[in-house]
C-alpha cells in the first residue's frame, strides 16, 4: 500500500482526544515547588532596589531570588545570527541596573503553591526611577543603558545587503517609484502558554527539564553553558506542545530560571505562565517599516530596487539576534527578477517586550511591503496589478536560480518553481476576468467589494542536517527516533508515513520519539518549516538502509538473493510469490548483530523555496468598517505533498493567524511604554466568524532537486501573504489605490482612510 | 496560607475528596487536586474557552468558576467524553477530519459541543458555527473544527434518542 500523498488521519491525535495529552503544565513532580516572575512595571528605569523582606515572611514561600543571587550567570546567548557587536544587548535572567519593558522580570519567587507564590510576587517591591522610554524604531537611536553601556546605542546593527548595478538601473528608469509602509507588533501567541518542570534527579545527578519545544538539543547544550554543567548532566524532554509558530521553545531568562532553581534548591521546580506574561514576555514579532523606491521601465519591469528597514526588535537582541531583519534582506525582492538591488536594514531597540521571530518571519512583512510597491507600480503606470507581476515574476527556464545574496549563512537560490504558472493557475480558478466583472458591476450598484492578488517565494529546510534513527522489533514494530521537535503540526504521521511507504510496513505499527535529548545525540528542532524536509529526508534515507539490511538477512534465511525478495505488509516476502517471513522475525535473527536497524542523516547546505499566491475578496462596509473576507484562495506548489489533508491544515491555521495579524492583533503602547494589550480582551485573535473557507489549490509542479523526497516546507505559506493580498482588496474595494500602508486594518484605520483626502 | 474547605466533587461520575482553598479556580481543582489534567488553562480570564467542562449539563469556563462552587453538581470533563474504548462520535469527528493540531484548545472545543448538542440537537450548521466562535484556536483556521463538529451533530442525530 502507498502511503506517500495520502490524507491519512494523525497517528498522534487519539491521547489529545482524550484529554490524556501531557502538555507542560500537566507534569507533576512530588514535592515541587512553584516558580513566580516578579516583573518591572515600567518600561524603562534603573533600578534603586527591590525589596523582598515582606514576601519572603510569606508563609510558604521558599526562596525569592534577585538579581544578586543570579549574579553568576551570564546573559542569554544568539541561538542564530549572533554577531559580536550584539554582545551588550543581551539579556540577563534577571534585569541589572536598569529595566527596559514592562515584563522585564526583576526577582524570581518560589513557594509551594502557584497562588502563594503570586500572593509573594505580588509583595515584592521593585524601586526603580523611571526615565523617558524610547517607543519609535524609525526616531534617532538613544542610549541604551545610560552609565553602564557608555555611548552604546539602540542600533545594535544595521544589515547591508545587495548586488546588480543600482546606479545604473535608477540612471535608466522610466519613473522612480517611492512607498512607506509599516507592519504591526503582534506575534504567534500559541494557546499553551510557556512552562515547564525542572527535576533534579540525587541519584544520577541528572537535571531534567520537562516541557520543551522547538529546539531542546540547541537549549539544553545553552543552559548546561550558562550552568557550567557537563555534558551529560542535563536533558530536555519534549512531551505535547500547545502550538509553537517560531516564539515558544525558544531560549528564555525563565528556562535558565528554573533549572538553576532545582539544582540550588534541591527540589522539583514548576513554572507555568500567565496569559499576561505570555503577552508581556514571550517574543513579540513584526513591527518593521519599510521605505522603498524602485526604478521601473514603461512595462512596470522593476530595474532597480532600493530598500530601507526599520526592525522595532524591543528591549534587547534575543536568541535569534539579527534573523528577522536578515531573512527581510533576503526575501524582499520575492519571486521577481529585480536585477539589481540593495537594502539597508535597521535593527533598532526600543522600550518594548523583545522581538524575535514569527511564522514566516521577515516574509509576512517583506512580501506586503514588495506587494504594495507592485499595486503601486501598477497604479502610477496605470497598468493591471497582475500584468505587472507577470512582467516581473522570475521565468521558470531561469531555474535554479541564484539570487546573489545571502541569508542565515547560506547563499539564496531559489531550487526550482513555476512562478507564472501558478499565478495563472490561481487566476484561471477564480476565473479571473469574469469575477473582475462582477466585483465591478457590485460596485456600480453601490457595494465596496474588490479582489486583490499577492505573490511570494517562501523558504524551508534549513540545514545544517538531522539525524534519524529507526529500530524494528521481534513484534514487527516499528520506533524512529529523531531530534526534530513537534510543535502540533504533525510530525509524527508525516514521518511515519515516509517510513511506512520505505519498508512497506503498517503505518499502525510504527511510533516516533522525538525532542528527547537522550534519545538521540542530535537534533536541530522545528523551525524554517525544516522538519518534513530535513528530518523526511533522514527518515528515508535510515528507513532505505534498514530495507536493505531486511532483504539481504531474509535472503540468507530464504536461500535466495535479496533481489528475489521484497517488504510488503510487514513480511519479507518473495517478489514471485512464495517463501515469506516476518519482519519481527527478521529482527529477532539480527539481535545479536545490534538489531534490525537503519540509520539516516541528511545534510542540507541550501534551502528549499516554495512559493505561493494569494487571492482575497473582501466587502468593506464603510458605514462601521467592518471588513469582510467573501473568498481567500492560495495556491501553493509543495514540491511534494506527504499528507495532503495535514498540508492543508497548515496552510489554513496559518492563514487564519495572517488574518489576525492583517486585521485584528496589535501591541498596542500608550506615551509612557505602557501595554495596552496584555489580555485576550484587548488582543484580538481571530474566532471562527473572522475566518472564512479558505481554499487550498496544492500543487507538485516544482519538486525539490535538494532532498530525495522532492519535498518543500509547507508552515509558513499560508500566513505569508495574507497582509499583502488583503491590504490590495481593500484598496480595490474602496476604489483607492494605495490605501492601505498599515498592518493591521483596524477599524480605526480605516476609518481614517474614508475620511481621509481622495486620491 | 488561607484555610481551606473539604467538599465532594462529582466528576464524571466519580465522587472527589478534596481539600481546597476557596480561592482556587474549578480548573486548578479540576487539574491539581482531582489530576484530570484534560481541562486545559489558557487564559485565565474567559475568553478562551480551553477550560470549557459541563456543570449540570451545561458549558462552563473553569477558569471562571470557584472549585468549590461546584459542590454538588455534576461535572463532566473530557476524560469522561469516550465510552471505554470508543470515541464519542464528536472526538471520532475531529480526529477523521484533521479538527485538531496542537490539541490544546481540542478538550475546551469537545466539551463545548458536547454540552450544546445535547442541549439543542437540532442545531443548523451557522448555529454551530456561531457557538464555536466563542472558543480560540491557534492552530487549525477553525475550518476542520467546525466541519467536524458538524459533521458529528449530523451523526448524533441520526442515532436513536434516549
Ligand atoms: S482558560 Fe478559561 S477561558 Fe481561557
Ligand atoms: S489545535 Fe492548537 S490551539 Fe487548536
Amino acid at each position: 500500500m502507498s502511503y506517500i500523498g495520502r490524507s491519512l488521519r494523525r497517528i498522534e491525535d487519539r491521547p489529545l482526544l482524550l484529554g490524556k495529552g501531557s502538555f507542560a503544565a500537566d507534569c507533576n513532580a512530588p514535592g515541587h515547588l512553584h516558580m513566580r516572575v516578579v516583573r518591572s512595571p515600567v518600561a524603562f528605569g534603573r533600578i534603586l532596589g527591590v525589596e523582598t523582606a515582606e514576601a519572603a515572611a510569606l508563609e510558604g514561600v521558599a526562596a525569592i531570588w534577585t538579581a544578586d543571587d543570579v549574579a553568576g550567570l551570564p546573559p542569554i546567548d544568539f541561538r542564530q545570527m549572533g554577531l559580536e557587536r550584539l554582545a551588550p544587548y543581551r539579556q540577563w535572567v534577571l534585569a541589572r541596573h536598569y529595566v527596559r519593558y514592562v515584563g522585564d522580570p526583576v526577582a524570581v519567587v518560589f513557594a509551594v503553591d502557584p497562588y502563594v507564590a503570586e500572593d509573594a510576587a505580588d509583595l515584592v517591591f521593585c524601586d526603580i526611577e523611571e526615565l523617558a522610554p524610547q517607543l519609535d524604531a524609525t526616531a534617532e537611536p538613544v542610549t541604551f543603558m545610560p552609565d553602564i553601556h557608555l555611548g552604546l546605542l539602540s542600533e545594535p546593527a544595521v544589515i547591508r545587503r545587495g548586488y546588480g548595478d543600482l546606479d545604473a538601473a535608477f540612471a535608466a528608469a522610466h519613473k522612480i517609484v517611492a512607498l512607506e509602509v509599516k507592519v504591526g507588533r503582534h506575534t504567534g501567541v500559541p494557546l499553551e502558554t510557556r512552562g515547564g518542570l525542572a527535576v533534579h534527579d540525587a541519584d544520577t545527578d541528572v537535571l531534567t527539564l520537562y516541557g520543551a519545544a522547538k529546539v531542546p538539543h540547541y537549549n539544553r547544550d545553552a543552559i548546561s553553558r550558562m550552568l557550567g554543567l557537563a555534558p551529560g548532566r542535563l536533558e530536555l524532554s519534549e512531551g505535547h506542545v500547545g502550538g509553537g509558530f517560531g516564539i515558544r521553545g525558544e531560549l528564555y531568562p525563565e528556562d535558565v530560571l528554573l533549572c538553576a532553581a532545582a539544582l540550588r534548591l534541591r527540589r522539583p521546580v514548576k513554572w507555568i505562565e500567565d496569559r499576561k506574561e505570555h503577552l508581556l514576555a514571550a517574543n513579540h514579532s513584526r513591527d518593521q517599516v519599510y521605505r522603498l523606491h524602485a526604478a521601473v521601465d514603461q512595462r512596470g519591469f522593476i530595474l532597480g530596487l532600493k530598500a530601507e528597514v526599520f526592525t522595532d526588535q524591543g528591549a534587547y537582541v534575543r536568541t535569534h539576534g539579527t534573523t528577522v531583519t536578515d531573512l527581510s534582506a533576503a526575501m524582499l525582492p520575492g519571486p521577481y527578477v529585480i536585477p539589481a538591488y540593495s537594502v539597508e536594514g535597521h535593527i533598532r531597540l526600543t522600550n518594548k517586550t523583545p522581538a524575535g521571530t514569527y511564522r514566516a518571519p521577515g516574509r509576512y512583512e517583506s512580501t506586503f511591503a514588495r506587494e504594495r510597491l507592485i499595486d503601486r507600480i501598477a497604479t502610477e503606470l496605470a497598468l493591471a496589478p497582475v500584468e505587472v507581476r507577470r512582467v516581473n515574476l522570475i521565468a521558470a527556464e531561469a531555474m535554479p536560480f541564484d539570487r546573489g545574496i545571502e541569508t542565515l549563512g547560506t547563499a539564496v537560490v531559489y531550487d526550482s518553481g513555476k512562478y507564472r504558472d501558478l499565478l495563472e493557475r490561481v487566476l484561471d480558478r477564480l476565473s479571473y476576468d469574469r469575477l473582475q466583472a462582477e466585483l465591478a458591476a457590485r460596485r456600480d450598484r453601490g457595494e465596496h467589494v474588490g479582489l486583490g492578488i499577492a505573490c511570494f517565494v517562501e523558504k524551508s529546510g534549513l540545514g545544517p542536517q538531522d539525524l534519524v534513527r529507526i529500530k524494528v522489533d521481534g513484534r514487527g514494530t516499528v520506533a524512529i527516533v529523531t531530534g526534530v521537535a513537534s510543535v502540533g503540526q504533525g510530525v509524527e504521521t508525516v514521518l511515519a508515513q515516509i517510513c511506512a511507504e520505505t519498508i512497506g510496513i503498517p503505518i499502525e505499527r510504527i511510533s516516533v520519539i522525538h525532542g528527547q535529548t537522550d534519545r538521540i545525540e542530535i537534533g536541530f528542532g522545528a523551525f524554517a518549516s525544516r522538519v518534513t524536509v530535513m528530518a523526511g529526508s533522514a527518515v528515508k534515507i535510515a528507513s532505505e538502509a534498514l530495507r536493505d539490511r531486511a532483504l539481504e538477512t531474509a535472503a540468507k534465511l530464504l536461500q535466495t538473493s535479496p533481489d528475489a525478495l521484497r517488504l510488503s505488509g510487514g513480511m519479507v516476502e518473495a517478489v514471485g510469490g512464495g517463501a515469506s517471513l516476518p519482519l519481527g522475525d527478521v529482527a529477532l535473527h539480527l539481535e545479536g548483530a545490534g538489531g534490525l536497524t537503519g540509520e539516516g542523516r541528511f545534510v542540507a547546505g541550501h534551502m528549499t523555496y516554495p512559493y505561493g499566491v494569494h487571492a482575497a475578496q473582501v466587502k468593506v462596509d464603510p458605514s462601521t468598517c467592518a471588513i469582510t473576507i467573501e473568498r481567500y484562495l492560495i495556491g501553493y506548489d509543495v514540491g511534494r505533498a506527504i499528507n495532503p489533508m495535514l498540508i492543508e491544515g497548515q496552510i489554513v491555521g496559518a492563514a487564519a493567524q495572517g488574518i489576525g495579524g492583517a486585521l485584528l492583533e496589535e501591541f498596542v503602547y500608550d506615551e509612557n511604554g505602557q501595554p495596552l494589550a496584555a489580555s485576550f480582551a484587548d488582543y484580538l485573535m481571530p474566532t471562527c466568524h473572522e475566518v472564512p473557507a479558505i481554499e487550498v489549490l496544492l500543487r507538485e509542479d516544482a519538486p525539490s532537486p535538494l532532498n530525495p523526497l522532492g519535498v518543500k516546507g509547507a508552515g509558513e505559506a499560508g500566513i505569508n501573504a495574507v497582509g499583502a493580498a488583503l491590504a490590495a482588496a481593500i484598496d480595490a474595494a474602496l476604489q483607492r489605490p494605495g490605501a492601505v500602508t498599515q498592518l493591521p486594518i483596524t477599524p480605526a484605520r480605516l476609518h481614517r482612510i474614508l475620511r481621509g483626502p481622495q486620491s | 496560607m488561607a484555610s481551606k474547605i473539604n467538599i465532594d466533587l462529582a466528576v464524571n461520575g466519580t465522587s472527589h475528596a478534596v481539600s481546597i482553598e476557596p480561592r482556587r479556580t474549578l480548573a486548578d481543582v479540576l487539574r491539581d487536586d482531582c489530576g484530570l489534567t484534560g481541562t486545559h488553562i489558557g487564559c485565565e480570564h474567559g475568553v478562551c474557552g480551553a477550560c470549557t467542562v459541563l456543570v449540570d449539563d451545561k458549558p462552563v469556563r473553569s477558569c471562571l468558576m470557584f472549585g468549590v462552587q461546584a459542590e454538588g453538581k455534576a461535572i463532566r470533563t473530557v476524560e469522561g467524553l469516550a465510552n471505554g474504548d470508543t470515541l464519542h462520535p464528536l472526538q471520532q469527528a475531529f480526529w477523521e477530519n484533521h479538527g485538531l493540531q496542537c490539541g490544546f484548545c481540542t478538550p475546551g472545543f469537545l466539551m463545548l459541543s458536547a454540552g450544546v448538542l445535547e442541549q439543542n440537537p437540532d442545531m443548523s450548521d451557522d448555529e454551530i458555527r456561531d457557538v464555536l466562535s466563542s472558543n480560540l484556536c491557534r492552530c487549525t483556521g477553525y475550518q476542520n473544527i467546525v466541519k467536524a463538529v458538524q459533521i458529528a451533530a449530523r451523526e448524533l442525530r441520526a442515532r436513536p434518542r434516549v
